[in-house]
């Protein structure tokens, strides 16, 4: 099973096996990760399961006008590197995918 | 020290509550008690994707909250399915239907709300649905599978959502709402319209200025309604969807001040100073202009208040403010809702250049009070940011689908 790395906001790694098709901030939420709040439980009505992409961009979807925009609603400062969880459908390729959760999400 | 937190209430608020009081103080003794047998989890799906799912086996990772592993990591006890009973404020202790006491040093009214029973003849026969349970949309699901014909009463959010879904695998659906027009209270004209517009396209039938009066009773089924207007329409199954009301029973027999809803200050303390009350339970006082007290039945408003109240049990508190937020999908389409529109004159619209969606700013006088957005996530973004900083934006720059709103809230000085 592909692997997903969560960096926490205090700096810790937690690595998660994720099965193919399951969003990385389902993964999150399932295995306790803390600061992937996921409000709307990933329906891309909120933006509380952002996350910044350290590493594994190459094989990312991409990203939807609908996501982009609900970015712009963040609560810690969107960067380069931003993406909601909920919309990174975990896939092969996708193994070793590295996300830093941010300090906040509401 | 923030003593022993037990938190009446199994759902988004209180789980979110337990979460962010850990993540604060890992020393607090938390305690969640729960009503129903589940693992907490996620009701907005059980009105929308878990009724078409037709992979029921991965029902609990669409809609569960959070892992017991997570529970037991967070050192956050967990009982479900065993209701609290009684509050003894005196002896600061709740009471189980098991017999079970647990002593508090705070207590957190999580308890939400219930929904309105449809009370006329036949109202509680078998084929008579409601929806706000998993259980009971794992029943509702089972039953749509018969393909016939449903009627859903009231034409509220969630009876809106119902019927779309049935509309995909049922051969005839109709809705029911009792006032003049879909979403009274909820939304504008404008969005009701379009939405109204929506069911009719795919192909559900929506009755308004009608309730109905009478549950058509065959073979010891449901198998019809009849309306105020006299129309029978004969079903298969019915769904109501008429509202909810505050499950506010412990409050009231603890003695606390209830009002449509536990009452709460702006810190989201009771009448008690050792109880507070949180999410769709609570009526707290509007940050909005106006104030007045208002209740909200929504997940932003649970997790608002929860972690509004977190923060003052761990140490210093501040007043909920929020500007509330809700959102629905319907086939495929998204709505989202910044602001409470009630009361609204006017109404502007402002569609995309592309006419794939628009949204409707909500006025009284000069006053924004809220927008809706179809299929517009930048505006919605943008419209939250307006009246988070109170800004009033000016209708003829409203109605214009060049004009960013995002820019304009973070530069405009407030009204």
């Amino acid at each position: 099973m592909p692997t997903v790395i969560y960096i926490l906001d205090d700096g810790t790694r937690e690595e998660v096996s994720v099965p193919v098709g399951t969003p990385v901030m389902k993964a999150a939420v399932a295995n306790g990760i803390d600061g992937i709040v996921a409000e709307c439980g990933g329906n891309l009505a909120c933006s509380t399961c952002h996350v910044y992409v350290e590493d594994g961009w190459g094989a990312l979807p991409a990203l939807s006008e609908d996501e982009d925009d609900m970015l712009e609603a963040t609560t810690a400062p969107r960067t380069e590197q931003s993406r909601l969880s909920c919309q990174l459908v975990m896939t092969p390729e996708l193994d070793g995918l590295v996300v830093r959760v941010p300090e906040s999400q509401v | 020290m923030t003593g022993h937190v037990v938190v009446v209430g199994g759902g988004h608020a209180g789980v979110e509550l337990a979460a962010t009081v850990r993540a604060a103080d890992p020393l607090a003794a938390l305690t969640i008690l729960g009503e129903e047998p589940h693992l907490p989890y996620h009701r907005p799906p059980l009105s929308k994707g878990i009724l078409g799912a037709t992979n029921p086996t991965e029902d609990s990772a669409v809609v569960g909250l959070r892992a017991l592993k997570w529970f037991e990591q967070k050192d956050i006890a967990l009982r479900t399915g065993d209701p609290v009973v009684q509050i003894d404020c005196n002896q600061r202790a709740v009471k189980l239907s098991s017999g079970a006491e647990v002593a508090y040093d705070q207590l957190v009214l999580a308890t939400g709300s219930r929904n309105l029973e449809l009370k006329v003849p036949g109202g509680d026969l078998p084929g008579v649905h409601y929806l706000r349970t998993f259980d009971e949309a794992v029943q509702l699901r089972s039953a749509l599978r018969c393909g016939g014909s449903v009627v859903v009463v009231g034409g509220g959010f969630i009876g809106l959502e119902i019927a779309a879904c049935a509309s995909k695998v049922m051969r005839s659906v109709t809705v029911v709402e009792a006032a003049n027009r879909l979403l009274p209270r909820s939304v504008s004209e404008v969005t009701a319209v379009h939405l109204s517009d929506m069911h009719a396209a795919n192909g559900v039938a929506v009755l308004v200025g009608q309730s109905v009066t009478r549950i058509i009773e065959d073979a010891g089924r449901a198998a019809g309604v009849v309306t105020s207007a006299g129309t029978v329409l004969p079903c298969d199954l019915v769904v109501v969807g008429i509202g909810v009301v505050p499950a506010t029973e412990l409050a009231v027999s603890a003695g606390l001040r209830v009002d449509n809803g536990v009452l709460v200050d702006s810190f989201l303390r009771t009448s008690d100073e050792r109880i507070s009350a949180i999410g769709d339970c609570a009526a707290f006082p509007s940050a909005d202009r106006d104030g007045g007290q208002v209740r909200l039945e929504s997940v932003q408003n649970a997790v608002g208040h929860a972690r509004c109240l977190a923060a003052r049990l761990t140490g210093t508190g501040a007043p909920y403010s929020a500007v509330p937020w809700f959102w629905t999908e319907q086939y495929g389409a998204k709505v989202q809702m910044v602001g409470l529109v009630q009361g609204h004159d006017r109404t502007v619209v402002r569609r995309s250049q592309d006419n794939s969606g628009f949204s409707v700013f909500c006025y009284a006088g000069e006053r924004l009070l809220g927008v809706e957005s179809v299929n517009r996530v930048r505006d919605h973004v943008g419209a939250r940011a307006l009246l988070e900083n109170r800004i009033d934006l000016a209708p003829e720059l409203a109605a214009r689908p060049d004009v960013d709103l995002r820019q304009i809230a973070h530069s405009a000085p407030a009204a």
